[in-house]
């Protein structure tokens, strides 16, 4: 397997003195769907930046699919493509304008675009509005049409800033089945988001980055297997009086229909259910107290700023 | 990037930035022909009547060279400066930087657009002038020449401009600080043969003047300057323009972090 994308020692202080990544190292293989995850300003936008030509290294090597960005950046930029955080379009463009003009920027030729460009409309849910301007587009849409411009040409990389900022949940998923799709086509994804659930559900491996250094680097099997416990809140059938006490459960009762329950690694989830039925209690439904990754990640990026103190 | 892709990229950018300025056509066109047809009006018939002819012609006559040059001049620079700017504001500037296109083929491509709105403005402007007058281009060729190398020099200050712009307002410094004045003082509506030697002297600094009268030269066939200095000063600006335009593009000053 190819790697897509090669960082190694890259460090970026910016022109204030602030040092935004500190010798920061990664790989992101072919056909990956890598999640970089962070805190507001813990350096995810710069890596992004310097990938993309955007903001200048202070040092460090960047490959993109074995092509070094100091030596043929060029060649480096026609594997890429990119949906920025913000909406960066000309308000005023109609939208196959919009996927002709940015597909003319990677050398395809109109008849090429014209097709390309009708195919990703349709998929995006935006045919029926490839003559209107952006500008009349709702916020969901300009998402969409975002991420259909990054694939205009076809890229093996897409880098997705934060693609489903702002949108409703009809939309995000949307987004979500479409990246799958395109991950599946081969396109290697990063993603970054601060929808954690997101990124649970999308990504095979993660980075996780603070304040400019990678603090880790892993597949998100094993990240979530490392939690130590499990926090469910179970939905009974029954009314209960008196919460059992299951030994080595920590169990705390919400309402007379509703409990949390703290699983460990060791215990697992079965025995739950075989000692809750022995006590007749039947389980109608259950969720996760708080998304897995989203307690792993605050664990983490406390941790380190413990050991920054 | 090979030369058929640099190509298809320059002609993206070209129809991105015609386009833009032929959809907004009663900002971009219209008005250069309604003020260029109040000068004709004003210094042209009311004025321009009651003032002796020079070198042999009317001043109506001798003004059209110069007042189509000076709408070109004027949009050729507000519209890569408004387009670039905007650009940089709505941060779809990015997409070009980010993708393989070379920065020259960037800076050919807004520099065209800006001149592609100066031909048809100088176009539309001469129709306009066409009303007023009888227009005759003694030498087609060097009016075509002189138009587009004025109109690409003009087009490399407003890139020059746009990318150095923090705010709106510097947009408009330039052209209401030096451009103006450089231009009402660039032999448009005078010979400079009228003026003091020591404001003659001092007229052939401004390159407006060179520009001028190249085009006044291939309209009427006469000129303050000779056309051979003319086309070496008009052609240097070009080419230190260029290479101005292109090291700021390469440092990604006021583009990149």
């Amino acid at each position: 397997m190819s790697t897509a994308l090669s960082i190694n020692n890259l460090h970026k202080v910016y022109a204030n003195g602030f040092e935004a990544l500190k010798d920061v190292s990664f790989d992101v293989q072919d056909g990956d769907f890598f999640a970089l995850l962070g805190p507001n300003g813990a350096g995810k936008s710069t890596i992004i930046g310097i990938v993309t030509s955007l903001i200048n290294k202070s040092s460090g090597k960047v490959h993109v699919y074995g092509t070094n960005i100091d030596t043929d950046f060029s060649k480096a930029k026609e594997y890429l493509g990119l949906v920025p955080q913000e909406f960066n379009f000309n308000m005023f463009e109609p939208l196959n304008e919009t996927l002709l003009t940015q597909a003319g920027y990677y050398g395809i030729p109109r008849p090429v675009a014209r097709k390309r460009s009708a195919k990703l409309l349709e998929v995006f849910g935006l045919a029926e509005k490839s003559n209107q301007i952006v500008r009349n587009l709702s916020g969901g849409l300009k998402r969409r049409l975002m991420i259909a411009r990054a694939l205009v040409h076809h890229p093996k990389l897409l880098i997705l800033d934060e693609p489903t900022a702002g949108v409703d949940i009809e939309v995000r998923h949307l987004i979500w089945e479409s990246l799958k799709e395109i991950n599946a086509q081969g396109t290697t994804i990063i993603l970054t988001t601060h929808y954690l659930d997101e990124a649970e559900s999308l990504c095979k491996n993660i980075g996780i980055i603070d304040r400019g250094e990678i603090i880790e680097n892993t597949t998100m099997r094993d990240l979530l297997d490392s939690l130590e416990s499990t926090d469910f809140v179970l939905y009974l059938k029954d009314k209960i009086d008196v919460v059992p006490a299951l030994n080595g459960y920590e169990i705390k009762k919400i309402d007379s229909k509703t409990i949390e329950v703290t699983v460990t690694k060791e215990l697992g989830i079965n025995e739950l259910f075989t000692e809750l039925s022995q006590h007749g209690i039947r389980v109608n439904s259950m969720k996760n107290k708080t998304n897995r990754l989203e307690t792993l990640f605050l664990d983490m990026v406390s941790k380190s700023t413990d050991a920054k103190k | 990037m090979k030369l058929k892709s640099q190509y298809i990229a320059l002609k993206s950018i070209l129809i991105r930035e015609t386009l833009r300025f032929l959809r907004i056509w009663l900002q971009t066109l219209l008005p250069p022909a309604i003020t260029t047809g109040l000068y004709f009006i004003i210094f042209g018939n009311l004025i321009g009547s009651q003032i002796s002819n020079i070198d042999g012609y009317l001043y109506i006559e001798y003004i059209v060279p110069g007042l189509i040059l000076m709408a070109v001049i004027t949009n050729s620079y507000a519209n890569v400066v408004s387009s670039l700017y905007i650009s940089k504001f709505h941060r779809y500037i990015e997409e070009v930087m980010i993708s393989p296109v070379p920065n020259f083929i960037i800076l050919i491509g807004y520099v065209g657009g800006g001149v592609a709105r100066g031909v048809c403005v100088g176009f539309v402007v001469t129709l306009v002038s066409m009303l007023f007058t009888n227009v005759v281009i003694l030498h087609f060729w060097t009016a075509l020449t002189f138009l587009v190398m004025t109109s690409a020099i003009f087009s490399m200050g407003g890139f020059i401009n746009g990318i150095l712009a923090k705010s709106w307002d510097d947009t408009s410094v330039i052209p209401t600080f030096v451009l103006t004045p450089l231009t009402y003082l660039g032999g448009i509506f005078y010979s400079i043969s009228m003026l003091p030697e020591f404001w003659q002297n001092v007229s052939l600094v401004n390159p407006i003047l060179y520009m001028v009268n190249a085009f006044r030269y291939s309209f009427l066939g006469q000129s303050d300057i000779s056309i051979e200095i003319a086309f070496t000063v008009t052609a240097l600006f070009v080419i230190f323009l260029f290479l101005v335009s292109a090291r700021l593009l390469n440092k990604g000053v006021g583009l990149r972090t």
